[in-house]
């Protein structure tokens, strides 16, 4: 019983203090933020390895769910004679719901990931080391901007996406399904707000991209300098943003709408 | 891969951002039609809304002229207080006497105000009150007098 006790109590307090020591990173991090001002090509080079590579998935991903969106919606709304309301549950759906959290959950996966491995591996082949050898801050020259990077790519994504989404129902909504251009648009231009819709999906992005970029980046710093401990990091990174961002959206709907 | 063709690409990336924002903000919400703030403000009071809510359309002959800026209940004359803001190319449109109804769209649809003007040649200015209002018809309502006349009939 008290062996039980004791290997809860460790584990309980081995979580605060990684929890502690993921806090103090980060706030060693945005210490850091300001240092990029004098060197924006670092944050160029970072924004194309984890936004424009992630570019290609988003767009197809947007296309495909605004599509499904559309063909799930008509079948559903033609039963009570309101299928020019399609617009309205597509634009809804993917502004406020679907765009931040589903380009979330794929930047986690396909940028998180290579963030993670990236800095594990550099951690591992002691890069990291060797940059404060020769007296480089790996705070100003790596892990700063990384984080702004992934921060900011990840608000862009989800935009991108609900955008590629509407474009997607409408392909299938009118060009297909043969819902009038016209109500499409205008049904859904009644309903969605710029500021309490499309504003409060975007603060929903930059949300989910402070704790995408916060969990890799930190994964990685902080894992076993092993190639064991970098999959389990990368794997760790993963799950652990997949659920933050399930969680976080669901506080946030609570709070916005 | 150089550092110039980065640099294009993340600029094409930043384009591409742009040109999504410009696609939320005028085809998907409605930053184009006016806001509330562009406009003069009537005010009608209301016997029963029924389901009108803020934002809801405010429409002469079917055209939209304005929206639905507020919704608030009345202790002093015991009714619904309605602010409608009436787009600024609508000013000097209406007559003092016009005839604020509440109207729904189809049978199961949202609910609007419809503005019919009268004959007067004054025109109603910013937060005028509109005196002659139509509630909305509660179906509820209409069906308990329906059956009442029926049975007050046999």
């Amino acid at each position: 019983m008290t062996d039980f006790l004791q290997r809860f109590g460790r584990s309980w307090l081995s979580m605060v203090e990684r929890l502690g020591r993921a806090t103090l990173f980060l706030l060693h991090i945005l210490g850091a933020l300001f240092s990029l001002v004098k060197r924006p090509s670092l944050l160029v080079r970072q924004l194309h390895s984890t936004g424009v590579m992630t570019l290609s998935i988003v767009l197809v991903s947007g296309l495909f769910v605004g599509m499904v969106l559309a063909l799930q919606a008509y079948n559903t709304l033609i039963d009570f004679g309101q299928e020019n309301r399609v617009g309205t549950l597509v634009a809804l759906t993917l502004v406020r719901e679907l765009g931040p959290v589903v380009t979330g959950l794929l930047f986690a996966g396909r940028a998180g990931s290579a963030l993670t491995a990236e800095i594990g591996l550099m951690k591992a082949t002691e890069q990291l080391s060797g940059l404060e050898m020769m007296a480089v801050d790996p705070y100003k020259r790596v892990f700063a901007p990384r984080f702004l990077a992934a921060f900011l790519a990840l608000p862009m994504l989800a935009a991108m996406f609900s955008a590629v989404g509407v474009m997607g129902g409408h392909l299938v909504g009118v060009e297909v399904l043969g819902v009038d251009a016209a109500a499409y648009w205008s049904q859904m231009q009644n309903a969605t707000s710029f500021t309490s819709d499309v504003c409060n999906g975007l603060i929903k992005g930059l949300v989910f991209g402070f704790v995408v970029a916060w969990i890799a980046i930190f994964e990685g710093a902080d894992c076993i300098p092993t190639s064991e401990g970098v999959s389990s990091a990368t794997t760790r990174t993963v799950v652990y943003s997949s659920l933050a961002i399930l969680g976080l959206d669901f506080l946030l709907t609570a709070v916005m709408f | 891969m150089n550092s110039r063709a980065i640099e294009v690409l993340v600029g094409l990336f930043m384009l591409l951002f742009l040109g999504a924002m410009f696609v939320l903000a005028m085809k998907v919400s409605n930053l184009t039609s006016f806001t509330s703030t562009s406009g003069y403000t009537l005010v009608a009071k209301f016997e029963n809304v029924g389901g009108l809510k803020p934002r809801a359309p405010v429409a002469a002959s079917g055209v939209k002229v304005g929206e639905v800026s507020d919704i608030t209940y009345d202790p002093e004359t015991f009714e619904a207080s309605v602010t409608l803001t009436i787009d600024n190319r609508f000013s000097d449109a209406f007559p003092l006497d016009t005839t604020a109804s509440i109207y729904t769209a189809g049978l199961l649809g949202e609910q609007y105000i419809g503005l019919d003007p009268g004959a007067e040649e004054d025109m109603l200015q910013d937060s005028d009150e509109i005196s002659l209002t139509q509630s909305a018809i509660v179906l509820e309502r209409l069906i308990g007098q329906v059956l009442f006349s029926r049975s007050g009939g046999s």
